[in-house]
């Protein structure tokens, strides 16, 4: 196992990070989607070391029958960190950073699901962090969008998360676990880019009135940037599916 | 699990007034857009506790209790003290309050007021170490939501400052490794005094401190903390829908100059 200890500093002289990456400048994403046989809908995020998969169930009947609404389907969320996701084993009882998180997650996923097209049922999603390594919950909304839309489920927009924060007095994208602990902030912000409306914020550390301004837009842009990668991802399954139909019809000589 | 919450008790019919009201600019309570209800500040009503607090924040009312006691650092941080934010939402506030283990509300309650305190490093929690990973004090802050009449965060945001800005702890020396209690008393290590201002979004438009009518039709709300610097040091948002990024960052800015009235009133009455 890594351990992590304090780095003399977060930011080198060419103003490279720990990392090596730009301040302005995301973790490798890999977005996949359909990676689960049973659920009706599911994705897989890779950001930096952090390792997501979400699951979709519904729109199905609500269980148990009280909890229905009659003008909507409820929506629930369960955000769920694995015992070995973290440094230290975590207890797989959820604790109260979860329910928060399970909380601020459904509310940002909420206003982009057309949730009164299905009344009287529940969607139920599943997002179990794997691996966790700073900016989980905004790749879980971003992964829980795409596991949405790949159950069928019409949605207004796709929900495109990322964290911008504070470190070494510098404005940076997308803290990395390290770069969170030894910080000055950290920003959350969850978009529905086709309406340009923020469906989650949240902060804590400390900023100027302009650092906040400046950091709401590098984080909007960058949600920007995520919700292309959410495009293709969805593109990529249908067109994989379509290239394999393809094929058989091309062998089969059945092509018209 | 995080459920979406049952639709709201209130009818239609009041819901429409509310809305169209503030569309018009009014509210029910005939407040502007931007007032904040009458706020009453009492300190140091409870005896048994280091430090207390009731706020009055219109018909909304909280109490604050804050117990210092000694326990173990945490493990990461052996050379501090420790804060924990606890929310009590008691069955007498409410009819929509059950008792039970705390549910996902109190929990965000608790915790965004946590998140103020501490972010604002308001606690100096290091002067709050008496033995380096061996021994440190705790100080519990509880939140009793006594009436809910809306913007439960604000009201135990103020009532949590107050009782902290009220808290005595007895003095001590340390002999053998053990704390000994001394006769006298001593204020905590308070730096910073963040304070907590929400903003509810009602159609298109943004209030200030929701009542619970507003809160039963308010689309979204923005929490944002202010510290001494003019900082912002915490913010969450919820609610069902969304807010545009103009509205983010004009909601940030009401908060900002709110939250420096507010702040005066509070040093007015602990002082």
């Amino acid at each position: 196992m890594f351990q992590q200890k304090r780095p003399e500093t977060l930011i080198d002289s060419n103003g490279s990070r720990v990392d090596g990456r730009k301040l302005d400048q995301l973790r490798q994403i890999k977005l996949e989607i359909g990676i689960l046989d049973k659920a009706n809908g599911s994705a897989y995020v890779e950001q930096g070391k952090n390792r997501i998969l979400v699951a979709v169930y519904g729109p199905r009947e609500a269980h148990p029958k009280h909890i229905a609404l009659p003008d909507r389907a409820v929506v629930r969320c369960r955000y769920h960190m694995a015992p070995f996701s973290t440094e230290e084993r975590k207890s797989p009882a959820p604790s109260r950073r979860e329910m928060e998180l399970s909380k601020v997650i459904r509310e940002a996923l909420e206003p982009a699901t057309l949730s009164e097209n299905y009344p009287r049922t529940t969607i139920d999603i599943f997002i179990e962090v794997l691996q966790s390594d700073g900016g989980t919950r905004c790749a879980a909304i971003t992964g829980a969008s795409l596991a949405l839309a790949d159950a069928g489920i019409p949605m207004k927009s796709l929900v495109s998360a990322c964290a911008v924060g504070k470190i070494e007095g510098q404005i940076a994208l997308d803290l990395s676990d390290l770069e969170d602990k030894y910080g000055e902030a950290d920003m959350p912000v969850a978009l529905m880019p086709s309406f340009n409306t923020i469906t989650l914020i949240q902060m804590d550390g400390s900023f100027t009135q302009d650092e906040f301004a400046k950091a709401l837009d590098m984080a909007v842009e960058s949600c920007n940037q995520i919700h292309e990668m959410q495009k293709t991802a969805l593109k990529e399954k249908y067109l994989s599916i379509k290239e394999e139909v393809e094929e058989k019809e091309e062998s089969g000589g059945t092509a018209e | 699990m995080s459920s979406t919450p049952q639709v709201s008790p209130m009818a239609r019919i009041e819901q429409r007034t509310v809305v169209d009201m503030i569309s018009r600019g009014k509210r029910i309570d005939e407040r502007s857009l931007t007032d904040y209800r009458d706020l009453k500040i009492e300190v140091g009503i409870i005896e048994k506790a280091n430090g207390s607090a009731q706020v009055f924040l219109g018909k909304t009312k909280v109490m604050v209790g804050v117990k210092v006691e000694t326990g173990d650092p945490f493990p990461d941080t052996p050379n501090e003290g420790i804060l924990t934010v606890n929310a009590e939402l008691v069955p007498l506030a409410s009819p929509s309050f059950e008792p039970g283990p705390p549910d996902e509300n109190s929990i965000e309650l608790a915790r965004v007021v946590d998140r103020g305190l501490r972010e604002s490093k308001a606690i100096d929690l290091e002067s709050l170490c008496i033995q380096a990973g061996k021994k440190v004090f705790v100080v519990f802050v509880d939140v009793y939501v006594l009436d809910h009449d809306g913007n439960l965060i604000d009201a135990s945001a103020i009532a949590s400052l107050a009782a902290l800005l009220n808290t005595r702890m007895s003095d001590y020396e340390i002999r053998d490794g053990e704390v000994v209690h001394k006769p006298g008393y001593k204020p905590l290590p308070i730096r910073n005094r963040p304070i907590t201002v929400t903003i509810g979004k009602i159609g298109s438009s943004l209030v200030v401190d929701p009542c619970l009518e507003e809160e039963q039709v308010m689309s979204a709300r923005l929490t944002a903390a202010i510290d001494d610097n003019g900082r912002v040091c915490a913010m969450q948002k919820g609610g069902m829908e969304g807010l545009t990024i103009e509205e983010v960052k004009t909601a940030v800015q009401i908060v900002s100059k709110k939250a420096d009235e507010i702040r005066a009133k509070i040093l007015e009455t602990t002082s």
